[in-house]
């Protein structure tokens, strides 16, 4: 288990967690790859035992796009998520560095008042939000998608742990320098903390990119759709079309797959830097 | 003018929260206040069509055979997945901890399932889990094992959303507690080493032990959490049986998608603000619960 433990011969214990650990690939994996598969294959072949499509086609990618409202929707959640993981990033860093490096009277208070938000969930909050959003117009506009996550209390925490490392003589120099207290956080403390904002922003990302029950609510026509809301009624439109089906899921979690590969790393310590382990 | 240097770090700190304040006032704290103030009301969308009714949405709910059955799923939901969840969890993270070639490569397989869409591998696992044309069932006959019904099944179609939801997190909790292995100095395990300890004594007396942090936010992300949560299901339940959801026979039916279901198909708002303010209720109890049973202060 500790690395003192490890010798240079190979330990029967060792090679037992090489072997379930390869078969675990198989259950973890294979819904991708057969989604991938079962994406290039013309609609006759898709019940068919063989994996391997007999002749890979794009047609299925190529209806996707040409046919249906999924670039749109794919437009849709990019915009989503862009501007709220922008927001987040700015915001949460802001309020996280106000509570981590201003003395003010109120502190406490207001960083529990943030943190208490994390508790209450979201299914409780759909309905006054949807109350809100019908009252003011905001139903099926982006806008109205997006408004419940442009903070978070989550971030603050985050940002906060991180800012409360940074030496307060760093911040003073600043000051000295003639720096506007903004300007502090924004030319200093900012760029001291990026692997915290890296963490933050992927982790935002990816709750964005994924998340269905709101923008199910707040969207009305088919056009204003984002990815998951879109798959799911689109889905249950075309009934038996799996190559439709397959190829829209495609186009939903290969994006995803490529930003967490890219930056497996930072979210492993976004996780360990949040104080959650 | 001249302000104090703390005078003026003060003033600049209310400027800075003021927007933030004003949105969490707005869009969390006062909508958490309004659901309370709903579940009160026969409530609909149109403001002329609104009336108080004490606490009528909540006696409204001990009658409601519908909403007893979405409780009682919870509960199996709770029982089947969150155990399932938190022993594979800690199982694959301590493999992963102890190799250290490809450690990298075995952390994104696991992981790669929780960062897809959960609408997108709930329709992909429904597929494969069609009980005529899905691939399991020709691999099972394959193998020589009768084919399944899966979702088809009351019996079977809640231990089937369990296993997808299981399968999708999986990755979340390895995350956790590898990062939770990670944070353990080495110090202890050479003392255990030197002291004579075996293998099994070692994780007993000191990683369990010292892992005790991790195992609470994994407890209380796999039970109450929003999202990742057995008890807060809506989206696997909801896609994994998309011309039925909540079926066969309410058998996979959750709080979370009632409440759905009741709010915007039936537009019987002031009912269902009841049903999750209960159900918020609920959920902190059980998660103070936990915090409170598992937490120990661990010193060495």
């Amino acid at each position: 288990m500790a690395r003192g433990q490890q010798r240079l011969r190979v330990k029967p214990a060792t090679v037992f967690v090489y072997i379930v650990l390869i078969l675990g690939i198989v259950p973890m994996l294979f819904p991708f790859v057969w989604m991938v598969l079962t994406s290039l294959k013309p609609f006759q072949e898709v019940f068919s035992l063989n994996l391997l499509p007999s002749n890979p086609t794009l047609a299925n990618y190529v209806q996707l796009f040409s046919r249906t409202l999924f670039p749109r929707w794919f437009l849709n959640s990019t915009i989503v998520a862009a501007i709220t993981v922008a927001s987040v990033l700015f915001f949460d860093s802001l309020v996280g560095y106000t509570l981590a490096k201003l003395p003010f009277p109120g502190k406490n208070v207001i960083f529990v008042l943030i943190l208490s938000t994390m508790f209450v969930p979201t299914e409780m909050l759909v309905l006054p939000w949807y109350q809100m959003s019908a009252q003011y117009g905001w139903l099926d506009t982006y806008w109205g998608i997006l408004f419940p996550g442009i903070m978070t209390a989550f971030g603050v925490f985050l940002m906060r742990q991180a800012f409360a490392t940074l030496p307060d003589e760093l911040l003073d120099a600043g000051r000295i320098d003639g720096l506007s207290e903004f300007g502090i956080f924004l030319r200093i403390a900012l760029p001291l903390v990026k692997p915290s904002l890296a963490a933050l922003a992927i982790l935002t990302f990816i709750g964005n990119w994924n998340a269905y029950l709101w923008p199910l609510i707040a969207t009305e026509t088919r056009q204003m759709y984002t990815l998951p809301v879109g798959i799911s009624l689109f889905s249950g439109e075309v009934g038996a079309q799996w190559n439709l089906i397959t190829a829209g899921s495609a186009v939903a979690v290969i994006p995803m797959m490529i930003v967490f590969i890219i930056f497996q790393r930072q979210i492993l310590e976004g996780v360990v830097r949040s104080g959650l382990k | 003018m001249k302000l104090k240097l703390s005078t003026r770090k003060a003033i600049w700190a209310y400027v800075f929260l003021a927007l933030p304040l004003l949105f969490y006032l707005g869009i969390r704290i006062f909508p958490t206040l309004q659901a309370f103030q709903m579940s009160l009301y026969d409530w609909h969308v149109q403001a002329d069509q609104r009336s108080f009714v004490g606490l009528a949405n909540y006696t409204r709910m001990l009658s409601d055979q519908r909403l007893l059955q979405a409780f009682r799923n919870m509960l199996w939901y709770g029982l089947l997945g969150v155990p399932a969840q938190l022993i594979l969890g800690l199982t694959v993270g301590l493999m992963l901890h102890s190799i250290k070639k490809f450690r990298g490569f075995f952390r994104a397989v696991f992981f790669a399932p929780y960062v897809a869409p959960a609408v997108a591998v709930s329709w992909v696992w429904s597929l494969l889990l069609s009980p005529h044309l899905g691939i399991v069932n020709q691999v099972l006959w394959y193998l020589g094992i009768d084919p399944q019904p899966f979702m088809t099944s009351p019996s079977q179609a809640l231990p089937t959303v369990t296993f997808v939801v299981v399968w999708q997190f999986l990755g979340f909790h390895v995350l956790l507690f590898l990062a939770g292995l990670e944070s353990i100095p080495r110090d202890y395990y050479e003392a255990a080493q030197i002291d004579g300890a075996n293998r099994w004594q070692t994780f007993k007396n000191i990683t369990l032990p010292l892992l005790n942090p991790t195992i609470v936010v994994s407890l209380v992300m796999a039970t109450a959490a929003p999202s990742t949560g057995m008890l807060q299901l809506f989206t696997h339940v909801m896609n994994l049986k998309f011309d039925d959801p909540g079926g066969p026979l309410g058998s996979t039916l959750t709080v979370v998608l009632y409440t759905y279901q009741r709010a915007f198909q039936a537009y019987d708002m002031g009912y269902a603000s009841a049903i999750v303010v209960v159900l918020f209720v609920i959920l902190l109890i059980i998660s103070l619960i936990q915090i409170r049973l598992t937490s120990r202060e661990v010193e060495y």
